[in-house]
């Protein structure tokens, strides 16, 4: 059992905005300073709330992006037209702002270094963000572990994190994109919906026994785990988080 | 193929604050088939409540509802729950 109890209720903290990034078109990520932070894990995630005027509340998952840093806390939250909550956060926040969140949550879409490797992280669209901080995470140990992240866009412009993975790639980590949309004219990569077949490619196959992180819309996750256990992986090393209908 | 389903995951924040402790990696029996999962591999799906069923079997394990500052938790579905304390 990996798990380790985290004893505590949960309480709504205060996060004040630091920064505010452009990722993509419809993506940002958001810097937070979270003077109560007890520090997380990569892969987990925090409860957002935003509170109307009249007591409205809405309330949001995202995981966090950013590996393990202190009282800093970044979230990459990708902007849907007719969202109640990512709207706000993508389009209103500036430098100083506050917001209520609660978290680290959830222990089981978790790695840590000690775990190692092989690892085979599949990410659609921003589900990319949990799985950024386990690979950002490994950086910053110094983890040689196989890592190989197989992360489905739109189209290039799409693609979150673009520059940071390529500086990153080596050592031992390979990224692969598949581009499901409008590939560039000139693109000799995968330019079709994850399949069976490209992750038979991509690897670690199943002998390998490699821990596997899938996230994304909820069809995207659908295809993909269903794919990996169709090639020979054990369901209970491919671990999922489908974050609902939204399109990769 | 339901676009809204959700896994166990997505209701860590809310089992937390009800049993103060970290769920996702707790391990619950299906009492219907008797498969264990942890409860961070559970299907979800949210409607006027929350319905967290079996993935293997799909029996409806745990049932939720919220209403004001109450909350009413069903378990009809789970045989028994392992808990890290």
């Amino acid at each position: 059992m990996e798990g380790t109890a985290v004893l505590g209720r949960l309480s709504w903290q205060v996060a004040e905005v630091i920064d505010v990034v452009e990722e993509t078109p419809r993506v940002k990520t958001i810097r937070f300073e979270i003077p109560s932070w007890a520090g997380h894990r990569a892969g987990q995630h925090v409860d957002v709330r935003l509170t109307a005027e009249d007591g409205y509340q809405a309330q949001r998952s995202y995981s966090i992006a950013s590996p393990p840093d202190g009282t800093r806390v970044e979230l990459t939250v990708e902007r849907l037209e007719d969202g109640e909550v990512s709207p706000y956060l993508t389009d209103e926040l500036r430098p100083g702002d506050q917001i209520e969140l609660r978290g680290p949550v959830g222990g089981y879409f978790v790695w840590e270094p000690p775990q190692g490797g092989p690892l085979l992280l599949v990410a659609g669209g921003s589900g990319v963000a949990p799985l950024m901080a386990m690979i950002r995470l490994r950086a910053a140990v110094g983890s040689d572990a196989d890592t190989r992240l197989l992360f489905s866009s739109r189209s290039w412009e799409d693609v979150i994190y673009r520059d940071e993975l390529e500086r990153l790639e080596g050592g031992g980590l390979r990224v692969v994109h598949t581009l499901t949309r409008s590939p560039p004219a000139d693109w000799t990569g995968y330019a079709r919906r994850v399949d069976a077949e490209i992750l038979a490619e991509v690897g670690p196959g199943p002998t390998e026994r490699p821990r596997v992180y899938v996230c994304g819309p909820t069809l995207f996750v659908e295809a993909v785990a269903q794919a990996l256990v169709q090639l020979g992986h054990e369901p209970h090393m491919v671990k999922t988080e489908r974050f609902g209908p939204t399109g990769g | 193929m339901d676009a809204l389903m959700l896994d166990g995951n997505a209701v860590a924040g809310l089992l937390q604050e009800v049993f103060a402790v970290e769920m996702t990696t707790a391990i619950e029996t299906c009492n219907a088939c008797g498969v264990t999962n942890e409860v961070g591999a559970l299907h979800v799906f949210r409607g006027a409540g929350i319905v967290m069923r079996c993935p293997h079997c799909d029996n409806a394990l745990v049932t939720i509802a919220e209403g004001g500052a109450r909350m009413w938790i069903g378990f009809a579905g789970v045989r028994t729950l392992q808990v890290t304390v």
